[in-house]
């Protein structure tokens, strides 16, 4: 490399592609991975749940047979088991959101701190979900 | 190691003058605004979702006949749109690479999450407002 112009160096360096994130199979599991994941895969189900909203929204603006449909659809096994999804993903997304607030001020990054609210985060989206649907089902809404 | 032997600057030396685009931050900061209202909002959506779900059509049509109901809904949709989309344009740039895939996908993320908000604003407005949309 010493017979190397540092001109074609540099050039080098600056034209290379920009570096990406790291993808998820280089990575060895872990706890704080795991959640990190899965703040991410919440976000992309909320997406779908943003849409459900908007369609749920235009179906009622369009009549009672179109609502008709849009209730069918949801309360099938799929469109439930869709919703218990999106159910665990507004509660899980919610706290993961909280935990990076916190990390935002610079606190919460101790290891074994970051390990106990990525468990508090997952606990609590699955809980808050299963007590949502609990309620659900008492109240006749599922 | 980059040589600097032609050049005697620094990163930041070289970078200076250039100027920022001065909105750099803007995203990062929109995200978390943005969040911080769904936490209210989406525990009033789950509610919501709750109180609508036995009544059928007509007792969604009385739930949104609620001014504040309406006007949170809205909130909802609208806060909703802003942080999914900025969220989906982070993974967008994140792993894709090609600049062609990722501007098309960009716009896409851009144009699904406000055509779906429009809809869905447009929607609660002519529920809660009958009178706006009669012929």
């Amino acid at each position: 490399m010493s017979d190397s112009k540092p001109d074609a160096a540099e050039a080098a360096q600056l034209t290379r592609p920009s570096p990406l994130s790291p993808h998820l199979q280089v990575w060895r599991w872990h706890v704080t991975m795991a959640a990190s994941i899965l703040t991410r895969a919440t976000g992309v189900a909320l997406y779908g749940g943003f849409l459900v909203i908007a369609w749920g929204a235009l179906a009622l603006a369009g009549g009672a047979d179109s609502y008709a449909t849009f209730a069918e659809v949801m309360g099938s096994f799929l469109g439930r088991l869709v919703l218990f999804g999106v159910t665990f993903s507004i509660f899980y997304h919610m706290a993961a959101g909280v935990r990076h607030l916190v990390w935002d001020f610079g606190k919460g990054f101790e290891p074994k701190t970051a390990d106990m609210s990525a468990i508090a985060s997952m606990a609590f989206g699955l809980v808050a979900a299963i007590v949502v649907w609990f309620l659900a089902m008492m109240t006749g809404s599922a | 190691m980059v040589s600097t032997v032609k050049q005697h600057r620094t990163a930041l030396g070289r970078a200076r003058g250039l100027g920022a685009a001065h909105h750099g931050v803007g995203g990062f900061i929109t995200e978390r605004a943005t969040a911080i209202a769904l936490v209210p909002l989406c525990l009033w959506a789950v509610w919501a979702a709750l109180k609508m779900a036995p009544g059928g059509y007509d007792g969604a049509l009385a739930f949104l006949a609620s001014p504040v109901n309406a006007v949170l809904a809205i909130l909802l949709v609208v806060v909703s749109a802003r942080h999914t989309q900025l969220g989906m344009r982070v993974i967008v740039e994140d792993y894709i690479d090609r600049t062609s895939a990722r501007v098309s996908l960009l716009l896409l993320n851009s144009g699904v999450a406000w055509l779906a908000a429009a809809l869905a604003v447009f929607s609660i407005l002519k529920v809660a407002l009958p009178g706006l949309t009669a012929h």
